[in-house]
């Protein structure tokens, strides 16, 4: 049933709805606290990643639908005007919506809807906050997770079927994320990030389905048989290696995504088309995991090329903090 | 009037964009003044390009107070001004979130930590700042609550109302933020506009940030008179910013203002309405809740539901923060 989680009028002739698909049992539901998990995407207008999973998922459960036992709500766009016009923000105020969580019920219209999208989550047995890299990195499929909450998580994040956890730092500025505050008001909420802004990987969509099954299993409101799940690498037992480029201009990568890469190997190059020469070599600082790769060509000094997962203790000053991520 | 680029953004098929410095007077680093972080900030442009017209005369006329160096950095981001993007206009990040930066990090945490090489160990920073909501402020000066902050100082700018504001998890990223917390007494300077010129507003800031020099001793042959307490009063009006009442829509529409900033109104007045945007007809006329003063005011001719329409400092907070600001003084 396709229900309505927040709305404000916009200034000609629409409004701005924020919608969920609110999947039952056929025969309704028993118990005082029937269980309910959400999944949501469509927080950032260029992730479209989340889109697949949500069709797809919704597709299975209509199809199966005797074998589930509790609620499961599916928020594909909490951020429709973004999906809509293929913005990244919020266009009314280009503002990210996951940096105004938990949002004010009595503030301007961005904080308004995260507050309501916030309040219609709350209280479910876990959340499933899917994102997308956005359209500069392709990401391996991982979930992501704050470390001062990892102990609570990590069991529902291995059932997840994503071949990597990552667990990341605390910091004050991702307080204003949707799973943050979620997660502070006692709803377990995993942040999923895999593939590429503005496209869809199938496959990848297909793994996260199976494992969303997985954790609804495991919740007991899924009881149709579910395939096994990939044991995940969690990063806390590795070290992340940042590689980011310290030139303007065209990233030329020579090496696949999701490969093991040598300490000393060329990744790829930064090429000045209009001198003909190269700028910059990259050459991997570790042997290990490639697990991230830039995919938009055009480069910045900063800009990150590569992630690199690694056993050797590195040094935690180098590279991008994980709180800087701009794609969480 | 030393003019140094401090540091350059470099980029693909545009020239090397620098990032210029001007300085005055020289000896310790006492004043930095920060104008635009976003692209859209032109009157904070305006308002540093017309100070560093005045600071070069003071100069020229000996008006630098001995030991004083005082740095102006008009834009830190050309590159998104002269493409007419407010925030990086690559991956639309904030600039004014990336504080204290990060030297290793991504561009806009690379250009952060540069300029904050050169803002950190100035006794007083000023930036020129703008709100994320289209609308217009009353000027003031705007503090956060980091446990550094120093209200008092704020006074000495002679604007009309000082702000203090709790800072939100996402606002430990700003420049002011970081300079309290690496030891600089920091404050925002809020003129009425950001993406327009507005000249009144303008002069506003300029003689608020004269009159803040004069009182800290960084000028000299300036009669206190010309500056501080000659437009406006020595004793600023205080409050903080969860004192506001937000005067929110519940229609979308053409939006029509029968108020303006700065205005007293009382309970019950009318501050704006909303038309209905096919019939003309008024959708929703919005009314005053309280007895105050308008401290800013929404400045789009459309709105959504649910937006802020107006925001008013009510006469009981001004009086609760006047009673303190008396008591202190």
């Amino acid at each position: 049933m396709i229900k309505i989680a927040a709305s404000v009028e916009l200034p000609v002739g629409e409004s701005l709805v924020i919608q969920k698909n609110r999947i039952e049992p056929v025969g309704g539901l028993s118990g005082k606290r029937p269980k309910r998990i959400c999944v949501v995407t469509g927080t950032h207008g260029d992730e479209l990643e989340g889109q697949y999973v949500a069709w797809r998922l919704s597709d299975a459960l209509n199809k199966h639908i005797k074998h589930l036992h509790g609620i499961v709500d599916i928020y594909p766009a909490i951020n429709p005007l973004g999906i809509n016009s293929i913005n990244r923000g919020m266009p009314l105020s280009d503002l990210d919506l996951n940096r105004i969580f938990p949002g004010n019920a009595n503030g301007p219209i961005a904080e308004y809807l995260a507050s309501e999208a916030l309040n219609d989550m709350k209280g479910a047995d876990a959340c499933i906050d899917i994102h997308a890299s956005n359209i500069f990195l392709r990401e391996l499929p991982q979930i992501r997770i704050n470390e001062l909450m990892a102990e609570d998580l990590l069991p529902l994040a291995r059932r997840m079927n994503m071949p990597l956890i990552w667990i990341h730092a605390s910091a004050t500025v991702l307080e204003s994320t949707l799973a943050h505050s979620l997660n502070s008001l006692g709803t377990p909420t995993l942040v999923v990030e895999m593939g590429v802004g503005m496209r869809i990987t199938k496959e990848y969509g297909e793994q996260l389905v199976d494992g969303i099954f997985s954790l609804m299993s495991h919740l007991g409101i899924w009881s149709r048989k579910t395939p096994p799940t990939i044991p995940p690498i969690v990063s806390s037992d590795w070290q992340v290696a940042f590689i980011n480029s310290n030139h303007s201009g065209i990233f030329i990568s020579e090496v696949s995504h999701i490969s093991t890469v040598q300490q000393g190997q060329r990744l790829g190059f930064i090429a000045d088309p209009l001198s003909g020469r190269v700028l910059e070599r990259i050459n991997s600082p570790v042997t290990g995991l490639l697990f991230t790769l830039r995919e938009y060509p055009v480069v910045y000094e900063g800009s990150l090329l590569a992630r690199i997962l690694h056993g050797d203790p590195g040094d935690p000053s180098e590279g991008s903090e994980p709180w800087m991520e701009a794609n969480m | 009037m030393i003019a140094e680029t401090l540091f350059s953004i470099n980029t693909l098929y545009r020239q090397p964009i620098p990032v210029t410095g001007l300085f005055f007077g020289s000896g310790e680093k006492t004043l930095a003044i920060v104008g635009s972080l976003r692209g859209n900030e032109v009157q904070q442009l305006y308002i540093c390009s017309q100070l560093v017209k005045c600071l070069k005369r003071y100069e020229e006329d000996g008006m630098i107070t001995e030991g004083c160096q005082i740095l102006v950095i008009p834009c830190v981001n050309p590159f998104s001004m002269n493409l007419g993007k407010r925030f990086w206009a690559v991956d639309n990040t904030d600039i004014n979130r990336m504080f204290p930066g990060y030297a290793k990090g991504e561009t806009t945490q690379r250009i952060a930590a540069s300029l904050f090489d050169h803002l950190r160990g100035y006794v007083y920073g000023i930036q020129l700042s703008s709100f994320y909501l289209p609308g217009n402020f009353v000027p003031h000066v705007r503090v956060l609550d980091t446990g550094y902050h120093d209200l008092d100082l704020c006074d000495y700018f002679g604007l009309p109302y000082v702000m203090l504001s709790k800072p939100l998890p996402i606002d430990t990223g700003t420049l002011n933020y970081n300079w309290q917390v690496f030891d600089t007494k920091a404050f925002s300077i809020y003129s009425k506009e950001t993406k327009n010129v507005h000249d009144e507003s303008a002069v506003q800031a300029i003689e608020a940030t004269f009159s803040f020099m004069n009182s800290q001793g960084m000028l000299k042959g300036i009669d206190a008179r010309e500056t501080q307490g000659k437009y406006y009063p020595f004793h600023p009006i205080h409050f903080s910013e969860e004192d506001l009442v937000n005067v929110l829509s519940s229609k979308g529409g053409i939006f029509i203002h029968r108020s303006f900033v700065g205005e007293e109104v009382k309970k019950g007045g009318v501050l704006a309405d909303i038309l209905d945007a096919y019939s003309g007809e008024i959708a929703e006329r919005l009314l005053a809740p309280c007895d105050g003063r308008i401290f800013f005011n929404h400045n789009s001719n459309l709105i959504s539901g649910h937006e802020v329409s107006c925001r008013i400092i009510p006469n009981d907070a001004v009086f609760k923060h006047s009673e303190s600001s008396m008591r202190r003084s």
